[in-house]
């Protein structure tokens, strides 16, 4: 796989990135930049603030100090550029969160449609075009409720799609589903890279970091310990901590 | 000659039946028969005098008390004054205009009630929002040459129904933003949500009614005059949204937390997210509590009677003291309470079928 998709612009930037919930310190000091194209797996023990560093980027979660800047949109108080920034930005969580109330197409267009003010007609289309992509079009009038675990994460990847984000986050996408469905998620999130989308994604998955992964980035407690190329990463750790978790990791 | 198979035989008749059902349930033990002796007895001693008078007894028919020899009920009473319950002192030519109002209301409950019915949706934003107007217009008048009705003229069922459907339906929107407000992160939204609801879910309804009929008017200018019936409703309405706000806020709370998130994380914005996203399901979870409070409130109605206005339990009230009619209140109260139960008896089935469906449904 070819590492070299990334261009100079930079789409996200974290400057000495902190945040608290309340007196506890849950990022430590977090410097990141992510050019376009760039692909980063960020791994980590549970609780070591993966998620939070990632829901920061599209303020699910607000940080306290240090800037964050996505797309050349600095994220700051100001309700306008949280919403650009949302516009920029796509993510998929570990438990889908399909709306379960409206059909797979429902899903895709509501976005589009209420955001972006696309025609309904012009939002339907372009839904079914990357249904298609992810490969389930049969399934666009059912609802969320009538399909596997894998089949509605590759919904929840097309409707963060149909926004055409910039950047795309992953939260650990695979890590609820069967063992038989994560291989479905990957190539559709494998794919998404080879297209040169910038994609930042907590994951477990070794494999996938090796194949599609510039950066590989190790979080514990709260800061960044390792960040590194693949290759290196996994056969060459530097710090005692990721060599310990690798060993957790590869065990199984 | 031609065999045909015989049915099979039925279980001997102690084990099924009415025999098996007693054995089974009421004599399954020395105690348990005893029980049911004793119960029984007082139940029979009980139940065949009052449907004796109910029924066997009883006077249907007739112009004047003179009708009513037989010792039963006298529905005759009620018979003559069937009218004043339904429509309280409505003029009698106008009521057409209630019976459309009422056929309306029921129409589109029953469409949006059946499973199978097309285009809720539509029915149900008619119901909320143009159905009131037409209803007002229909029984107030003063429109397209209809006669005008003074609403101190309004009364019986028909202002019951008044009083309840328009409280639960003003409470509606009320409570969905009191319920919005008390989640909201800003402070002063918050709190005085809060202030709102805890007050008047802290004071009965029959104090609300009193100063809504005694104060509000104490706070207009003089000589400005202001429809009873509209302070009791504003009152009822007030009240009322504070208990919709907090089956709202149950509703809320069931939603889970990654609905939110992923609404944000598309770019929708606040109202856009409750309105799309968190409302229609959450609004789903709350039809059984929202049926509740309507059940609740339909009978609270009846305290508007202590401020003047002649609901169905006033208009019974006021029918006892009629002096050609003495001596038969225990009839006319029997027949509120009958209107009562059969009202909120039909919408608890309602609500408890709606339970059932809701815990299958998903
Ligand atoms: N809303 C919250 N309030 C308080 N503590 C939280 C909250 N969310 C997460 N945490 C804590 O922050 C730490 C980091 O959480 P998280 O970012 O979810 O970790 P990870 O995704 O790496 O498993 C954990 O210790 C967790 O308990
Ligand atoms: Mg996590």
């Amino acid at each position: 796989m070819s590492h070299s998709q990334a261009s100079d612009k930079l789409m996200v930037e974290l400057r000495d990135l902190n945040k608290w919930y309340g007196e506890f310190h849950v990022l430590k000091n977090i410097n990141l930049e992510v050019k376009q194209g760039e692909k980063i797996v960020i791994c980590g023990p549970s609780g070591s603030g993966k998620s939070t560093m990632i829901r920061c980027i599209n303020h699910l979660e607000e940080h306290q100090k240090g800037d964050i800047v996505v797309s050349g949109i600095p994220l700051n108080e100001d309700i306008k550029n949280i919403e650009a920034i949302r516009k920029e930005v796509g993510m998929v969580f570990q438990h889908f969160n399909l709306f379960p109330h409206l059909t797979v197409l429902e899903n895709c267009v509501l976005a589009p449609i209420w955001v972006k003010k696309m025609p309904r007609k012009e939002a339907e289309a372009q839904a079914m075009e990357l249904l298609e992509r992810v490969k389930i079009p049969d399934q666009a009038l059912k609802y969320p409720g009538q399909l596997s675990g894998g089949q509605q994460q590759r919904v929840a990847i097309a409707r963060s799609l149909c926004m055409n984000p910039d950047v795309m986050l992953f939260d650990e996408p695979t890590s609820a589903l069967d063992p038989e469905m994560i291989k479905e998620v990957l190539d559709v999130m494998i794919e998404l890279a080879t297209e040169g989308m910038t994609m930042l994604c907590v994951t477990h998955e070794m494999g996938f970091a090796k194949t599609v992964a510039d950066r590989v980035i190790f979080m514990d407690g709260g800061q960044i310990v390792e960040e590194n190329e693949p290759h290196e990463f996994f056969n060459n750790p530097q710090h005692e901590r990721t060599q310990l978790f690798l060993s957790q990791i590869l065990q199984h | 000659m031609k065999y045909e198979m015989q049915p099979t035989l039925p279980p001997p008749a102690s084990m099924v039946g009415v025999i098996g059902w007693m054995r089974k349930h009421l004599f399954n033990g020395p105690i348990n028969s005893v029980a049911t002796i004793v119960v029984g007895y007082f139940l029979i001693s009980f139940l065949v005098p009052t449907i004796q008078w109910i029924f066997i007894d009883a006077d249907w028919v007739g112009d004047s008390r003179d009708a009513c020899t037989s010792g039963g009920a006298c529905w005759v009473f009620i018979n003559n004054r069937l009218d004043q319950f339904l429509y309280g002192f409505y003029p009698e030519a106008e009521h057409w205009r209630v019976q459309t109002a009422f056929i309306l209301l029921i129409g589109s409950i029953i469409w949006l009630v059946m499973p199978q019915t097309p285009k809720k949706g539509l029915v149900a934003a008619l119901l909320l929002v143009v159905y009131p107007v037409v209803a007002f217009f229909l029984l107030y008048g003063d429109i397209f040459g209809l006669e005008t009705v003074e609403t101190h003229l309004w009364g019986g069922l028909s202002l019951t129904l008044v009083l309840a459907v328009v409280g639960i339906v003003a409470s509606l929107p009320l409570g969905i933003l009191l319920a919005l407000g008390r989640q909201s992160e800003m402070p002063i939204v918050k709190s005085v949500c809060v202030i709102f609801i805890e007050i008047w879910r802290g004071v009965p309804l029959i104090t609300v009614l009193f100063m809504a009929s005694v104060m509000l008017p104490l706070f207009f200018p003089e000589g400005m005059s202001f429809d009873k019936l509209l302070r009791a409703l504003i009152g009822i309405t007030l009240f009322q949204s504070a208990y919709m706000a907090e089956v709202i806020r149950g509703g809320l709370q069931a939603i889970p937390k990654g609905q939110y998130e992923a609404a944000d994380a598309l770019g929708l914005g606040y109202w856009q997210k409750m309105i799309l996203i968190i409302m229609p399901q959450a609004l789903k979870l709350m039809i059984p509590g929202i049926v509740n409070t309507f059940i609740a409130l339909f009978k609270d109605t009846s305290l508007v009677l202590i401020i003047g206005l002649f609901d169905v339990l006033a208009i019974g009230q006021a029918a006892n003291q009629d002096p050609k009619w003495i001596g038969y209140s225990t009839e006319s109260y029997l027949f509120v309470a009958l209107l009562f139960w059969v009202f909120c008896f039909s919408m608890s089935r309602y609500s408890q079928q709606l339970e059932r469906q809701l815990h299958t449904g998903h």
